[in-house]
């Protein structure tokens, strides 16, 4: 045990001393070009856009089904319950037009953000259930159906538009998209992983089934209709079901961590057209 | 409540190309829900394409077929501007219908 | 294991007598281990201890689902009277949570190594 300990704190000293020698400031736009330019020399086939298509740019057999799937998509009726409900207005009188810059229509690309009087990140479905708080209704579960249905109809009127997340001149902003970057690259549950385990590492391979897919424009097909789950998913579902598959307890949807993680995946994909709804296996 | 029922059917050659997207859970009896129940079967038990009164596509289904199922089929003898007749129904007695134009 | 026939080799066939014998040994083994049946005093020593560590383990942010599990399994077996499992899987959930806290402890630097540069 004291073998176990006395090696534990060497392990610890050795990984300070070497953090204390990389350690530069806070760099996003480096970061962003260095994490596109990784991907782009991992897969020189793969056109910069077409990394959005998750699984779909990576195995040429999987993309000949989806383009057939994609002539009627499965997330259609979601697609079209979400443009009903965000016309229909609040008992209030109210709609979702009117917590939202351009009534809503076409700005998904600018989510998350940081909000410079909560000192926090806001993500497109924390901004939805606010909006509904806001005007007296109660919110929705941020995993799935309605709060689903919404993001599709968003992400739909934003399709190809290129993600254009801001970090502001606020040591907040750049804290919290560093924290993001941290829980990204953390391994976490009994399997060891971290998200960048899979999607950094090994996109293209195969888990089980699956093919993985690139952390490059993950989100920018947020929400999306998964087989496995015969419905559809928002980017809570996702990530909260990554930390469960792992073995990790998740955290609350909309926890100030993946807040954090969202700002940090959205700004490292930014240039990279909005695609979601999306359709997975 | 908008149509459970999306179809496109388009004339490529002699062949009308018919594709369709059934909203409808497909229960099948089996799974329990989040309070340990059984969800009871639910799901479509007959799928009928009509073209000119003539059943084109039947389809006897159970419980093995997804949620939310998609078809593809191919017939011939149709033109351009003919109306095509979806309908199925459940093992509840529901029902849908939707006619769709060739184009 | 290659070396294993060297002490037991297959051409020598051993008694029904000294199989008694190395049986009853290994018996006398494994029960001189646990010299008394487990309590439920035991056992609900031992969930405490694991309750703790998996405490700890959520406030760094990093439970793990098997920690919950493998409590909940002792308390299964606890409540069937069965103490001696019930104390093996609470001692298995402590087990784990402290190691989730030597990942989340370890990780609090280590995460740096993966990132691209």
């Amino acid at each position: 045990m004291s073998a176990l300990r006395a090696l534990l704190v060497a392990a610890t000293a050795l990984g300070l001393g070497a953090t204390a020698m990389a350690e530069d400031k806070p760099n996003p736009p480096a970061d962003a070009k260095a994490f596109q330019d990784y991907f782009v020399k991992k897969f020189p086939k793969v056109a910069f856009d077409d990394f959005v298509n998750g699984p779909y740019s990576m195995n040429a057999d999987m993309r000949r089904q989806w383009e057939e799937k994609e002539q009627f998509p499965p997330y259609e009726f979601a697609l079209e319950a979400g443009k009903e409900m965000f016309a229909k207005p609040f008992k209030n009188g109210k709609t979702y037009a009117d917590c939202f810059p351009n009534g809503g229509i076409g700005i998904r690309q600018n989510y998350p953000y940081f909000d410079d009087k909560e000192g926090k990140v806001v993500t497109l479905e924390l901004a939805l259930n606010r909006c509904r708080e806001a005007n007296g209704e109660q919110p929705y579960s941020y995993v799935k159906d309605e709060m689903a249905s919404l993001t599709a109809y968003m992400a739909y009127t934003s399709r190809g538009k290129r993600f254009d997340i801001r970090i502001p001149d606020d040591p907040r902003a750049l804290e919290a998209y560093e924290k993001g970057k941290e829980y990204f690259y953390t391994r976490r549950g009994q399997l060891n992983f971290s998200c960048a385990s899979c999607h950094v590492q090994s996109p293209g391979e195969r888990i089980r089934a699956e093919i993985l897919a690139p952390a490059l424009g993950i989100l920018n097909a947020m929400p999306i209709y998964r087989s496995e789950w015969s419905g559809m998913g928002t980017i809570s579902r996702r990530i909260v079901t990554c930390n469960s598959q792992t073995r990790a307890v998740p955290l609350e949807p909309q926890s100030d961590e993946y807040r954090n993680l969202e700002y940090y995946l959205s700004y490292v994909s930014n240039g990279l057209p909005v695609s979601g709804p999306g359709a997975r296996p | 409540m908008a149509s459970s029922i999306r179809v496109r059917a388009i004339l490529n050659g002699e062949n009308a190309e018919v594709q369709t997207l059934i909203q409808h859970p497909m229960d099948t009896g089996l799974v329990k829900d989040a309070k340990g129940e059984l969800i009871p079967a639910h799901y479509i038990q007959q799928l009928t394409f009509t073209h000119k009164d003539k059943t084109v596509f039947l389809a006897d289904w159970g419980t093995a077929v997804s949620k939310d199922p998609y078809v593809k089929f191919a017939f011939k003898g149709a033109a351009k501007g003919d109306e095509l007749k979806v309908s199925w129904v459940d093992n509840k007695g529901a029902t849908d219908s939707l006619t769709a134009t060739i184009q | 294991m290659r070396h294993f026939p060297r002490h037991f080799p297959r051409h020598v066939s051993t008694t029904n007598v000294m199989k008694k014998i190395v049986f009853a040994t290994m018996v006398a083994t494994v029960c001189a281990g646990s010299a008394r049946a487990a309590s439920e005093a035991d056992y609900l020593a031992a969930a405490a201890a694991a309750e703790s560590a998996n405490k700890e383990a959520g406030r760094l942010r990093n439970q793990w689902t098997v920690t919950q599990a493998a409590l909940n399994a002792a308390k299964k077996a606890a409540e069937s009277g069965n103490f001696d499992s019930a104390v093996k899987s609470a001692q298995e959930a402590e087990a784990l949570a402290k190691a989730s806290i030597v990942q989340a402890t370890s990780e609090m630097q280590r995460w740096k190594d993966l990132e691209i540069r």
